[in-house]
């Protein structure tokens, strides 16, 4: 029934018009997720090196001084001081200049000759979980590797070999895991803002009003504010995506048609959340803190920066109802996986259902609340 | 069921008893009227009272709670959407859209209405000679003064050519040469058959339209033309006089004048006050026993009612028969 889109061609029409003649906004729309990737993808390394330390040597012989070398050689301690008092370790750690202080006692090579065993003291701070995990693991391993060296003397292979294997991101490089995740974000934010904000303005300005006592029905003015956003977001992507691969050499091992045809249902997505946002809000304050509310779960629940797997199972449900999360999974999937479509059409089609959802429930509330008020 | 005049055509609008409610308040209280082809009815109240209410159940924006109304011969319950086709709204912040110029903005009302291009492009030159648009057709409508935005806005309202237009409140905060300038072009297109329903604050243009209604509280309490509701018997009870007494003291002889027994009420009207007296009253004697006093009277002339005093009286009227059912 065409009649339920009336006014769609007009109301897109004049979205174009606004949209080009505001090319100001448009402009910093675009641009200022490209400075956020470029800011977020130099800025953040995910792989933790380097983590300050301070030693205390009470030995000084060669073992205990190779121990050191060790530590240093994993490239996950940096050493920026020795002292040579316990209280020295303890204050470098309490005023935060080192996360992590190595003690080696005075008897160490001494038990080492005499076949005893000797104690090494690791103090971590554990106020930051990721660095102090690592410094765990790193200090274990080395402690295991010099013992086994020291048990099997001459014979030099272990009896177990594992030989773990990274795939799809064999360096462990921070933008290759950042980048696709953060693209769902970006566009989250293009997209959702610029459509709220439309629709508020019509409010603002008292256009709206208008607008429904022409025969302009629900479902035409929706669609023709949304679809001129749809191919800005879509814009968006592509810029997004050239800056990913040139700028910061991530490879798309998938299909870049496949991603950009699935990214369609999250720019639906998104863009039915601007909408409901602006049958909530009146004024431009309010669709700002809104859209901001709908940004902090895409953040933080939807595996962007943090694994969806270790959640408590309230939330690991709740990240199903992001859509960011299903996003990622694509984008993830494509750029770093080669995934294809066998293995992420369930996540386009939610994608699609949770558009399809929104927009009816957007329609319905503009047609309650705000055509009725 | 239509509703049929002397001369056949069904009226613009006809609604009987039309009642809308808020959860528990009554924006409109059991409102009926008739607006005839061709007639610019002027719908006055107070802020609040209902008037924009009223039209969004005319154009079926907003259902009815109960009654019944017909537009343009069409029921507002079931046929809202071929209302809206046929009738034009201007609302009171003229609703355009500044970063549009005014050719844009006939543009996009043009296909809102679904005109066919060679139509629209007829009609865009015939309201742009209208409303004498021309040498502003490139401009943002920003850029227009209140007066030139306001007649866009008129002429987006009637691209579509409707024989009905709702004007909500068309003169706020518009110059007064833009105001008489407005209301000439709406007695032009009357002429021509186009029904103006109105919403005004000013009594001014209220006295303009041929029939005028006032809604207070969501009920409608007054309806007929101008000359009627002045004679009304609670606006002019029996035996009454209403009179107008100039003086450069309006004041001082206000306090003294709600003294003489035989002025049943006086309210200040610039540099007079208007008196509602007993019609056996001598003028001459009112003026003296004022003279006396000291106040310096210019004049004392009898006076037809304005509108305002029609609905200064209805409305207090109104609220002391409230206040009563209440007490």
């Amino acid at each position: 029934m065409g009649n339920l889109f009336r006014g769609f061609g007009a109301v897109f029409y004049k979205e174009v018009l606004h949209v080009r003649r505001d090319f100001g906004t448009l402009f910093f729309s675009l641009i200022i997720p490209l400075l956020q990737m470029v800011l977020l993808g130099f800025g953040i390394d995910t792989n933790i090196r380097q983590i300050n330390t301070v030693v205390y040597n009470a030995d000084g012989h060669r073992e205990s001084r190779e121990l050191i070398d060790r530590l240093i050689n994993s490239d996950t301690f940096h050493v920026i001081r020795y002292v040579d008092k316990d209280e020295d370790l303890n204050d470098a750690i309490i005023a935060g200049r080192a996360r992590v202080g190595v003690k080696i006692p005075v008897d160490y090579s001494d038990r080492l000759l005499h076949h005893m065993a000797a104690q090494v003291l690791v103090l971590i701070d554990g106020s930051d979980s990721s660095v102090a995990g690592q410094a765990v693991n790193v200090t274990t391993a080395i402690g295991l590797d010099e013992s086994l060296r020291r048990v099997l003397q001459d014979r030099s292979t272990f009896a177990v070999d594992m030989r773990p294997k990274l795939l799809f991101n064999p360096d462990s490089r921070s933008p290759n895991f950042f980048l696709p995740g953060l693209t769902a974000i970006l566009l989250l934010n293009v997209t959702t803002f610029l459509t709220a904000f439309s629709i508020v303005r019509e409010k603002e300005r008292g256009t709206l009003e208008q607008l429904f006592v022409t025969p302009v029905r629900p479902m035409g003015l929706l669609l023709g504010k949304l679809l001129p956003y749809l191919g800005i977001g879509f814009f968006e992507l592509s810029l997004i995506l050239t800056f990913m691969r040139f700028v910061f050499r991530v490879p798309i091992h998938g299909s870049v048609i496949l991603l950009a045809i699935l990214s369609l249902p999250y720019l639906f997505v998104s863009l039915s959340l601007g909408i409901l946002i602006s049958s909530k809000a009146n004024t431009h304050a309010q669709a700002m803190q809104l859209a901001f509310l709908t940004i902090l779960p895409s953040v933080f629940f939807s595996g962007y920066i943090f694994p969806r797997e270790t959640m408590p199972s309230f939330f690991y449900a709740l990240s199903y109802l992001v859509p960011a999360t299903y996003f990622i999974n694509i984008t993830r999937g494509v750029i770093l996986r080669g995934a294809g479509i066998a293995h992420l059409w369930t996540d386009g089609l939610a994608l699609f259902a949770m558009g399809t959802a929104l927009l009816i429930l957007a329609a319905r509330r503009f047609q309650k609340k705000v055509i009725m008020a | 069921m239509a509703i049929v005049t002397q001369n056949g055509a069904p009226p613009a609008i006809s609604a009987e008893h039309l009642v809308r409610r808020f959860g528990k308040v009554t924006a409109v209280n059991d409102a009926s009227f008739r607006v005839e082809k061709g007639e610019i009815f002027g719908f006055l109240g107070p802020n609040g009272s209902g008037k924009t209410t009223v039209i969004k159940l005319l154009t079926g924006l907003l259902p009815l709670s109960a009654g019944s109304a017909q537009v343009e011969g069409l029921d507002v319950r079931t046929d809202s959407e071929s209302i809206r086709e046929r009738v034009g709204y201007m609302s009171q912040n003229f609703s355009l859209y500044d970063d549009l110029t005014v050719g844009e903005n006939l543009q996009f009302y043009g296909r809102i209405y679904s005109l066919e291009p060679a139509r629209l492009k007829r009609r865009i030159d015939e309201i742009v000679q209208l409303n004498s648009l021309a040498p502003y057709f490139n401009r943002l409508a920003a850029q227009l003064s209140g007066g030139w935005k306001q007649r866009l806005a008129l002429g987006c309202a009637m691209l579509h050519e409707p024989q009905l237009l709702f004007l909500d409140e068309p003169t706020a905060g518009i110059d007064p040469v833009a105001r008489r300038q407005l209301w000439d072009l709406l007695f032009e297109l009357s002429g021509h058959g186009i029904t103006f329903f109105v919403t005004t604050h000013y009594m001014d243009e209220a006295e303009r339209c041929n029939h005028v209604a006032y809604i207070y509280f969501g009920k409608i309490i007054a309806d007929g033309t101008p000359n009627s509701l002045r004679e009304l018997p609670e606006v002019q009870p029996h035996g009454t006089l209403r009179v107008e007494i100039t003086t450069p003291e309006v004041t001082r002889a206000l306090r003294f004048a709600r003294q003489i027994p035989g002025i049943r009420s006086a309210t200040i009207f610039g540099q007079s006050i208007h008196a509602l007296i007993d019609d056996q009253f001598d003028l001459h004697e009112l003026r003296e026993q004022l003279l006396k006093n000291g106040i310096a009277v210019a004049e004392v002339r009898p006076l037809a009612a304005s509108l305002e005093d029609v609905f200064v009286e209805l409305t207090n009227k109104h609220q002391a028969m409230t206040e009563a059912a209440r007490g």
